[in-house]
């Protein structure tokens, strides 16, 4: 898997280097400001890119801005954002075109390795990867507004699951229900958004897009 | 649309002015009355009836600061020196002697004296010019009333004809023009009149001001020295102790790392989840002190950034000049962060709104939702918070909140003078 890593700080930057490189990724490139991200990200067109949302010269949301601008010019560019907070708007500006391939993650996830690389694989593999933190602000919310007000609490919960990355499988087992009973969860999330058959991996990005926007 | 209130503008100046009339007339008096207590003073009477005139003056003068700054659109602030509210005849002489030494009071007598000749002069002239021009207008109907061999001089024109009486009929045109165009700025010049003597002279303003600066300045020393302690009190209780702890698990980690490998990686286990809740904690720090989106986006991402965390729906719309100096962004976001958290908290409202603009060197936030209202700025509470943390930058807040809502506060901030740096 072909990786580019923007991150300023020396410190962390080598460490993403060779936690990744540990786990049979190559990286082809790490940056340490936002304009040698773009170019990096349109140059290498990388498997997935790795990249923190602050970065210099600005030091204000440079990272995310030049992640979002990548993935105008190329549709899709997988792209996981680190950070030491997690905001809701960042998440939905991130995912806002309705293509997969997004992660957005605290800087803490990466302390599970094995988690991170999990979820490295899966942006890059065209899903998504949103952080606990930004679905339990969701969930938190009493009276959701929209086509989410429709869903029941159990099916609020699968979404959020699906926000997070998880296969069904995963879904039904952090839930303690079987597979089957997730699938049919799922299917009436997509009916209940009205969500036009596609493939699968698709519809749900375009249901944890709607469930960003509720 | 436009021109009815044109002329219901007109009408309402004009009626202003008659009403100036009496006012005037008053001071007139005022001011003899004054005059005749200072000369009587001699006797003992003179003193208490000084007093009595000087504060009916200050009533007058009030009154003409509250039309003049309703005109103007600005508000005359009183400049009176505090007076000591004592009894008895040394008490009497001291208030005197406070009051006659106020430049506010010299200046209120000046004003009575302009007042009862220019002032006067300005607020009869819009009605003067009407019936003025109405009464030219009529000149051909008012002819046959004329004894035959008499002249009527109406202006530039001598009136004995019936095409001398439309010739001068016809200047009654130029005299309504003359109070169309001229009763607001006659009625402005007056309320200028009244602003120029009656507004705080520069060194009671400037007292003011010093102890306007004073009492905020102690306040925001105070505000900052408590939020300091607070964050040692964090740091101190919360990360720092997550590090010691950390610490701790890495040493024993490493010294059971031959001895009981299972222990070990209990113990490296403890250490990564003391890490992440010290990083947990330093986040909700950083969040308190300034928001990382703020940063990142200003203060309209930030507050949209808040407004979708938000439990009820919340409508947003800022404008804003570009980027705010630091300080400023700061103050402001987090009056909107306590306001929204007051309206999910107390209010039980549908739905809420936020509306940031500028304009006229000033910054305004109002923020309002739909709940029962009721809220109160009580002291050491939140709202007194903001208020206090405002005011540093010269800003206010006004709480609008009825038993039975809705809840609207608004929030004014000047805003720096050289134009604020790009988006």
């Amino acid at each position: 898997m072909r990786v580019v890593i923007a991150e300023d700080l020396a410190l962390l930057r080598d460490g993403l280097i060779r936690l990744l490189q540990a786990h049979d990724c190559e990286v082809v490139s790490a940056v340490d400001n936002g304009p040698d991200l773009l170019a990096a990200l349109l140059e290498q067109r990388p498997d997935v890119a790795v990249v923190d949302v602050r970065l210099p010269p600005t030091f204000t949301d440079e990272g995310l801005q030049a992640a979002i601008t990548a993935r105008r010019r190329v549709p899709g560019l997988p792209v996981l954002v680190l950070s030491q907070h997690v905001e809701q708007l960042y998440a939905r500006e991130l995912l806002s075109g309705g293509q997969g391939g997004v992660g957005y993650l605290l800087k803490d996830r990466v302390f599970d390795v094995g988690q991170f690389v999990d979820a490295v694989r899966r942006v890059a593999a065209g899903g998504t990867a949103m952080d606990p933190e930004v679905i339990s602000q969701l969930l938190a919310k009493q009276a959701p507004s929209g086509p989410l007000a429709t869903l029941t609490s159990r099916e609020r919960e699968v979404l959020g699951e699906m926000a997070e990355g998880r296969s069904n499988s995963a879904i039904a087992a952090r839930l303690f229900i079987t597979d089957k009973a997730v699938s049919k969860h799922i299917n009436n999330i997509f009916a209940k958004l009205d969500l036009p058959p596609s493939p699968d991996d698709s519809r749900r990005v375009l249901a944890v897009l709607t469930y960003l926007n509720g | 649309m436009a021109a009815k209130d044109d002329r219901a503008d007109r009408v309402r100046l004009t009626g202003l002015g008659l009403n100036l009339v009496p006012l005037a007339v008053t001071g007139l008096i005022l001011a003899v009355l004054v005059l005749v207590s200072v000369l009587s003073m001699v006797v003992w009477i003179g003193l208490p009836l000084l007093l009595v005139s000087l504060t009916l003056t200050r009533g007058l003068a009030d009154v003409h600061r509250t039309i003049a700054g309703q005109l103007l659109g600005e508000p005359i602030p009183r400049p009176y020196l505090p007076t000591p509210a004592s009894q008895g005849v040394s008490g009497i002489t001291r208030r005197v002697a406070v009051v006659l030494r106020d430049p506010a009071t010299w200046r209120d007598f000046a004003w009575l004296w302009l007042n009862g000749v220019f002032g006067l002069l300005l607020a009869l002239l819009p009605a003067a010019l009407f019936l003025g021009g109405l009464f030219t207008l009529a000149m051909p109907l008012q002819l046959p009333f004329l004894p035959d061999d008499a002249t009527l001089h109406v202006g530039l024109v001598p009136v004995s004809t019936p095409t001398t009486a439309v010739a001068a009929a016809l200047q009654g045109f130029l005299l309504l023009a003359a109070f169309w165009v001229g009763t607001p700025h006659l009625i402005r010049a007056h309320a200028h009149l009244a602003r120029w003597l009656l507004t705080p002279a520069e060194k009671a303003r400037l007292a003011a001001r010093v102890a306007h600066l004073s009492a905020s300045r102690a306040d925001t020393v105070d505000a900052q020295a408590s939020e300091i302690r607070r964050i040692e009190r964090d740091l101190h209780d919360g990360a720092q102790a997550r590090l010691v702890a950390l610490g701790m698990s890495l040493g024993m980690a490493e010294e059971a790392l031959t001895r009981d490998p299972v222990q070990a990686r209990r113990m490296l286990a403890e250490a990564r989840e003391s890490t992440r809740m010290a990083l947990t904690e330093l986040r909700d720090l950083v969040r308190g002190i300034h928001p990382p989106v703020l940063v990142e986006r200003g203060l309209e991402g930030a507050v949209q950034a808040l407004a979708i965390t938000q439990h009820l729906p919340i409508d947003v719309d800022i404008h804003l000049p570009g980027r705010l100096p630091d300080p400023l962004e700061s103050a402001a976001y987090f009056a909107v962060a306590e306001f929204l958290a007051n309206t999910a908290k107390h209010s039980g409202a549908q739905r809420a709104w936020v509306r940031v603009n500028h304009g006229n060197g000033r910054l305004v936030m109002v923020v309002g939702d739909d709940g029962k209202g009721g809220a109160q700025a009580t002291a050491g509470g939140g709202l007194a918070g903001i208020r206090r943390r405002l005011s540093a930058f010269d800003g206010s807040m006004h709480l609008l909140s009825p038993q039975g809502g809705p809840t609207i506060v608004t929030v004014t901030l000047p805003l720096p003078p050289t134009p604020a740096g790009g988006a």
